[in-house]
């Protein structure tokens, strides 16, 4: 057992960060609006982050759930936008999906992300989806008709394949719990961040003649993110190794609860400049309701997990 | 990143679970948790088996009698003596998890061939003397005094919250040997010295648990006398020596327990199914949630433990991380036990009761709750030390 990054997964990790950080401002996507930066997809497509878990005999990069994982964490961290997770799914079977050329989504739970941009939906069933103004500026949203909220594809209790080929037919349904891991990984990412932001500010604020760090009170709220993140680390990136469908749903409760709760931390240490639009804290909390609406609820996670008890 | 066990892994633990299959049909009946005498033998007969069997001080270096086993076998071992019911290490707490890797550290050739053996065959106890009344969280502000006298420190002060002092035979002290002033800092001259318990001058007297226990005493120390050949580091080096102890008592005192919380929690289920308490989607999903709390902990306790054997075996800082949350989940599982219960949970008889209340010391214990987040903010997120 050695349950570390490999050497080859943590320059695989410091790669998409590099690239991310050249070529992704969220700054800029907020200027943009809503519409797709496409120049950046195909960029993307080009990196093999798309068909990372595509066989290399299929034209892919050939790797396995784990490195799925640590890429979409970096996603997470970056606040990366567009459908992610749909073109990722979409990736072994859609022409085109791969290289980023076709932008695809998909309905998980039921929001979808990205419909208008998005050129095919993975799984279909979109009939009726009605636009709705979203709660994240960098998220566009469409709410499935008579979903009570609830509505998710769930597989029984079982395990994923390590390296799946040709991942998700455009005709096939969506894989909802592989969906599920990969927001899960977007979530530890952003919750990961939030608490380097908070970590950054505490240190360079001075209130009453000290860097607020110093203040007890300060630290607590701190120590406590650093704690959600790592759990959920531990969570996520052991469902990534097994692909157990139970820990999967763990992974996803425990990744939402860091993702948001750090968020609402990082903006109580960043006091009034957390409440404003120019930090990017309102961003990562916005993001973190969103992507905890995709998929599996904590309701529902909490259930799955109590009748395997 | 890898989660599966090596074939030898797997090799050792079959072979320990035949071991524990045949022996734990032989054990004597438990004693009640409340006597400590009777405990102190039951556990003392289990490391006895231990040690027979080749367990004993499974992840201690081979040169201080250990096995020298990698950190995940003894992840294997603390796995597999929970799943199967073994008795817990017991009164024999200090003496393996911190008195004895300290002296196996930082000790002479001399004193780990005078103190490691003893502990191992179970034939002797350690209690911890650490905190005081005004030096518990504050461990640095100690003021229990050694004076030398000659090749002795002559003792004298009083100790609290000592571990297992009423059943003990030596005590791991720690002691002031250079009073504090502005060239001497509170965390130098302190001094870690070994005590044999039944020196004249020691008064013990057993505190009483809020569970009803004696685990721990009060105890006062007047003009004992202690070998200088008993000091364990460099006088006045105390503090960095205590710091390896608890870096040890951090990093590895949890493992098996996780374990069993979620036996326990299985448990909990299965009573909840049976007295028709699972109707309850508050309840049923508050148990949901622990799950997932427990299995997340015990993949951090993989993920702790795969980077302490990269580090060579000592443990890292994550066990500060992984008390904070572990702690207060256990809380919660025996609050969930509560409500499962109903008014059972009244019952002392009930073993989940005295679980219960003693899980109320987690967050207090080895560093409050408190104390463990103001270490992770300075030490691991480099925040400014301050108040």
């Amino acid at each position: 057992m050695d349950f570390q990054l490999t050497e080859d997964q943590r320059a695989l990790r410091g790669g998409v960060r590099d690239l991310l950080e050249g070529r992704f401002d969220v700054r800029a996507a907020l200027d943009e609006g809503s519409s797709l930066d496409r120049g950046l997809w195909k960029e993307l497509g080009d990196a093999g982050f798309f068909s990372l878990m595509v066989p290399e005999a299929d034209g892919g990069v050939g790797l396995g759930l784990p490195e799925a994982v640590l890429v979409f964490e970096e996603a997470g961290r970056a606040l990366l936008t567009g459908p992610l997770v749909g073109t990722f799914l979409a990736a072994g079977s859609l022409q085109g999906a791969a290289s980023g050329e076709v932008v695809v989504t998909c309905s998980l739970g039921s929001l979808v992300p990205w419909l208008d941009e998005a050129d095919v939906v993975l799984g279909g069933g979109v009939e009726g989806a009605v636009p709705f103004r979203s709660l994240d500026p960098l998220t566009p949203l469409h709410r499935l008709p008579g979903s009570g909220g609830f509505a998710h594809p769930s597989r029984p209790a079982g395990r994923l394949p390590k390296a799946r080929a040709g991942v998700g037919a455009a005709a096939e349904a969506v894989d909802g719990d592989l969906a599920d891991l990969l927001v899960a990984a977007e979530q530890l990412g952003s919750g990961g961040k939030t608490l380097e932001m908070a970590v950054r500010y505490a240190r360079e604020r001075t209130q009453f003649g000290r860097a607020i760090g110093g203040f007890q009170a300060v630290k607590h709220l701190c120590a406590q993110m650093l704690v959600r993140v790592e759990v959920a680390r531990g969570a996520v990136y052991a469902a990534a190794v097994t692909g157990d469908v139970l820990e999967i749903a763990g992974a996803k409760l425990l990744a939402d609860e860091a993702a948001v709760h750090n968020a609402r931390d990082c903006l109580q240490v960043h006091g009034g400049m957390g409440f404003t639009w120019e930090a990017d804290v309102h961003l990562h909390l916005k993001r973190a309701w969103v992507r905890a609406g995709l998929g599996r609820s904590a309701a529902q996670a909490e259930e799955e997990l109590a009748a395997a008890l | 990143m890898d989660l599966t066990y090596t074939e030898e892994e797997e090799d050792f633990r079959a072979r320990l679970r035949a071991w524990l299959a045949r022996t734990l049909p032989e054990l004597p009946p438990r004693p009640d948790p409340l006597d400590w005498p009777g405990r102190r033998a039951y556990d003392m007969g289990w490391q006895r088996r231990l040690y027979d069997a080749g367990y004993a001080g499974l992840h201690w270096p081979a040169d201080a009698g250990g096995q020298g086993a990698t950190p995940t076998q003894h992840l294997i071992f603390l796995e597999e003596t929970e799943k199967a019911g073994a008795p817990y290490v017991g009164a024999n707490f200090v003496g393996l998890l911190h008195a004895g890797p300290t002296i196996a550290s930082e000790g002479t050739p001399e004193q780990r061939a005078r103190w490691l053996p003893p502990v191992l065959r179970g034939d002797e106890v350690w209690c911890q003397g650490f905190s005081e009344p005004d030096a518990g969280s504050d461990l640095a502000s100690l003021r229990t005094r050694a004076w030398r006298d000659g090749d002795h420190y002559v003792v004298s002060g009083s100790k609290i919250w000592t571990s297992h002092a009423e059943v003990a035979d030596w005590c791991e002290l720690l002691v002031r040997t250079t009073p504090v002033s502005e060239a001497v800092p509170k965390h130098r001259g302190i001094s870690w010295l070994a005590m044999p318990m039944d020196a004249p001058g020691i008064t013990v007297r057993p505190l009483r648990t809020l569970a009803g226990s004696t685990e721990f005493a009060e105890m006062f120390l007047d003009e004992v006398r202690v070998p200088v050949a008993n000091r364990v580091g460099a006088e006045n080096d105390g503090w960095r020596v205590t710091m390896v102890t608890l870096s040890y008592e951090r990093g590895t005192a949890f493992v098996g327990e996780v374990v069993a919380c979620r036996r326990v929690l299985g448990e909990l289920a299965r009573e909840a199914r049976k007295n028709g308490r699972w109707d309850d989607a508050v309840l049923r999903r508050r148990l949901g949630r622990l799950s997932a709390e427990f299995g997340a902990l015990w993949r951090l306790t993989q993920w702790n433990v795969s980077e302490s054997q990269r580090s060579g075996g000592v443990p890292g800082v994550g066990g500060s991380v992984f008390k904070l949350r572990y702690s207060h989940a256990r809380q919660e599982l025996y609050e969930a036990a509560g409500e499962v219960l109903g008014a059972g949970s009244l019952d002392l008889d009930h073993e989940w009761t005295l679980d219960r209340l003693s899980s109320l010391s987690y967050t207090i214990a080895a560093g409050t709750s408190q104390i463990q987040q103001n270490i992770v903010a300075e030490r691991i997120l480099g925040l400014p030390k301050g108040r």
